[in-house]
């Protein structure tokens, strides 16, 4: 059908809303509350646009295209109506913007500027709620809440957690957990996918540049490593093309911060590979109760023990690979450089939010020391990059130290979901029958779909694979598998819709095209790799035969693998 | 079997639309909703406790605290407001030491605010237990109050 849009004709189809019909034609249409691939929910009304015929303006992204619709969107009642809208949520939104974590990235900011907001036209009125710094790693800052409920709308409706809803009513209204309890006693699995959609700094990732600055200057040994996800993510914050793999650059500005060493958490991907494919090969000859779950996503592990505590022991014991590298650079990379490991630091750079929760995990901590002793988001890194005044498109690329430098690009390709899975398989499948496979890329398990199921057959036996991301699809697959519905030997999750590409430390992204764009230079990056295999990568092989023995083997057990436990949360 | 369970037994079919009602049902027999009826409620219907306790926040009629022997409602209709029903209101919240919607600690007393009672000629007006008292100032209701307290330690 055609609609008219500022007097020109415009293709639009049926069941279409304006708002993307807008969208795809290129018109600068504002959004607050829209996200993309959901209902409209209309609360912030900044889309408003005028319709011929119709007295009030409309809000965008709830109407219906209609043959024949005419559409002003820049008409200078749109205008003033929109910039009234931003006028009064400033008022009652602080004005502290100077000191605000968010920054540049403000969307009620942008727009203010945008349309010419520079004077207080309604007094500020603060609605006088507390900040929750309780959670290890999201901050909520009430006061800087549009109510918006994009927040609400993700945990709710993406992830299936409903840790936080709308509360009170009228001015009070606010977004608060169930009793207005704290996040960290709440079901909240520190995801941080509520953060990635916040348009203001109402949440934000709970901070640890100045704790990572403390640490440079501490004069401990400071190790920085880096997950997959991360390299194909941080040029987005300099400018650079999405999927734009900047691995060396951040190898070289993570050194010229004064890390004395930087390590490439992909190796440790390996190491974990060689260790959960080990254990599900054990579990499988050993008739253990299926299917086996990947532990590699601490959102997920959390989200299990909350809330299906019953299903604890088909999480696979193995940690994070970024915990696996921890232990091993405090323990065997220690002793081999001859440094006490309570001198050394280990800081992760990571796409993730939750991993500031993982690294505090008690059950995660084998020996004297924690593995990891501080996270930091992908965004963070960019910032710290900005505050040492690297010129980070312009530095002179490096690798990363050895040796946990090496990786194979089963390693790199963690960091999508279907990616653990596909590194796992073409591990096991040589762990099994000795050979390796013929064909290594698995298409079935790739791309960003929430539900990847697929069968291998490796060593002749047929083995039921399945790959979720998203909590919300991993929810309705565990009720499923619950009452019978559903059959899996192996089970990857990753608790973000797409896995680490899509994660809640990544930088703020508009669209979905962010996403698979890096889920697909990290597959690039795979298809390039000389080595692609985990199981082939020589450091590791190294690792094993001087130091850790054989996979799942006693000196593993104790620094590589770990336990979970029931929670009790108080909203469940 | 507590009520709760009783109540939510009774409506073994029920699905999430029939929150409001049982809520109700459950503060009826109760005198207020528990953090533990929500829980209780949360799991019987499905509906995440943080969207429960939105709803139930939502609507005044709702409270968190169990009522107090002597349960106070103070008239925030726009005639008692005219009439100066927020001071006194106030005057009662520094007596009691409790926020409108609370119970003092003791037990005692509980406050809260309601729309209109129907009594506009009476303005202000509030009630205690169902008795209402007419033309209550910030003065008339600390001595309201103090006869309360003075009756009670008698006791």
């Amino acid at each position: 059908m055609k609609i008219n849009v500022n007097g020109k004709d415009i293709e639009a189809l049926e069941g279409e809303m304006l708002l993307s019909v807008l969208k795809r034609e290129g018109f600068d249409i504002p959004t607050l509350c829209y996200l993309e691939g959901m209902a409209p929910s209309g609360a912030c009304r900044v889309c408003v646009v005028e319709v011929e015929g119709q007295a009030n303006l409309m809000t965008s992204c709830s109407l219906p295209v209609t043959a024949g619709l005419k559409v002003k969107t820049h008409s200078p009642r749109v205008i003033n109506a929109r910039k009234t809208v931003i006028e009064l949520l400033m008022g009652s939104h602080p004005d502290d913007c100077l000191y605000c974590d968010k920054q540049d990235k403000c969307e009620l900011l942008a727009l203010a500027r945008k349309y010419g907001v520079t004077k207080r036209r309604f007094p500020t009125i603060s609605r006088d709620i507390n900040m929750d710094v309780s959670g290890p790693s999201i901050v909520r800052d009430p006061e800087k809440c549009i109510l918006c409920g994009k927040c609400v709308r993700v945990c709710e409706e993406v992830q299936k957690v409903g840790c936080i809803d709308f509360s009170m009513r009228g001015f009070k209204s606010r977004i608060s957990c169930a009793f207005d309890s704290a996040l960290n006693v709440s079901s909240c699995v520190n995801c941080g996918q509520c953060v990635t959609v916040c348009p203001t700094g109402a949440l934000m990732e709970n901070n640890s540049i100045e704790a990572v600055k403390r640490a440079l200057e501490s004069g401990k040994y400071v190790v920085a490593q880096h997950a997959p996800a991360v390299s194909v993510s941080l040029g987005e914050e300099f400018g650079l093309p999405l999927g734009k793999d900047v691995d060396g650059l951040m190898v070289s500005a993570l050194r010229e911060m004064g890390f004395k060493a930087v390590f490439d958490t992909s190796f440790a991907a390996d190491l974990t590979i060689m260790e959960e494919a080990s254990e599900l090969a054990e579990r499988i000859k050993n008739k253990g109760k299926p299917p086996m779950f990947t532990s590699c996503c601490p959102g997920w592990v959390k989200y299990l023990e909350t809330f299906y505590p019953g299903m604890i022991d088909n999480l696979s014991t193995c940690k994070s690979p970024h915990q696996m590298l921890g232990a091993v650079i405090k323990s065997y990379y220690a002793k081999k450089e001859g440094i006490d490991p309570k001198d050394i630091a280990v800081v992760s750079i990571m796409p993730c939010t939750a991993k500031k929760f993982e690294i505090k995990r008690p059950e995660m901590k084998g020996g004297d020391f924690e593995d990891v002793d501080l996270s930091l988001t992908t965004r963070e890194l960019a910032r710290l990059i900005n505050i040492f005044g690297i010129d980070f498109k312009n530095i002179k690329p490096s690798q990363a130290d050895l040796p946990f430098g090496e990786r194979s690009g089963a390693g790199k390709i963690f960091g999508a979901s279907g990616g653990v899975m596909e590194a796992a398989v073409r591990t096991a499948h040589y762990l099994l029958t000795g050979k390796e496979l013929a064909e290594l890329k698995f298409e079935q398990v790739r791309g960003l779909k929430g539900v990847k199921k697929a069968k291998a057959v490796i060593g002749g036996k047929e083995i039921k694979l399945a790959v979720l991301s998203g909590l919300g699809n991993a929810k309705d697959f565990l009720d499923s598998l619950e009452k019978g519905l559903e059959e899996a030997d192996f089970v990857e999750v990753m608790a973000c819709p797409g896995g680490c590409v899509n994660g809640g430390g990544q930088p703020f992204s508009q669209n979905k095209k962010a996403v698979s764009e890096r889920a697909r230079a990290l597959y690039e990056i795979d298809s390039a790799e000389k080595i692609r295999v985990s199981h082939a990568n020589k450091a590791l092989k190294t690792l094993y035969k001087d130091f850790l023995g054989k996979p799942l083997g006693e000196k593993s057990h104790h620094l590589l693998h770990t336990s979970y436990k029931a929670r009790a949360t108080k909203d469940r | 079997m507590s009520k709760v369970k009783e109540i939510l037994e009774k409506n073994k079919n029920r699905k999430r639309d029939a929150l409001i009602g049982l809520l109700q049902e459950i503060q009826e027999a109760e005198g207020y909703i528990s953090g533990e009826s929500v829980l209780e409620v949360s799991r019987h219907l499905g509906i995440a406790a943080s969207k429960i306790y939105g709803v139930a926040t939502f609507y005044n009629q709702f409270r968190f605290e169990p009522l107090g022997k002597y349960h106070i409602m103070v008239c925030r209709g726009t005639a008692c407001h005219v009439k100066g029903s927020a001071s006194a209101l106030k005057t009662a919240e520094d007596i009691l030491g409790i926020k409108a919607g609370k119970t003092t600690r003791d037990g005692l007393f509980s406050l809260e605010t309601v729309a209109c009672m129907g009594a506009c000629g009476l303005a202000p007006v509030i009630s205690v237990n169902g008795e209402f008292y007419a033309q209550v100032t910030a003065e008339k209701f600390r001595k309201i109050i103090e006869d309360i307290k003075a009756r009670e330690k008698k006791v």
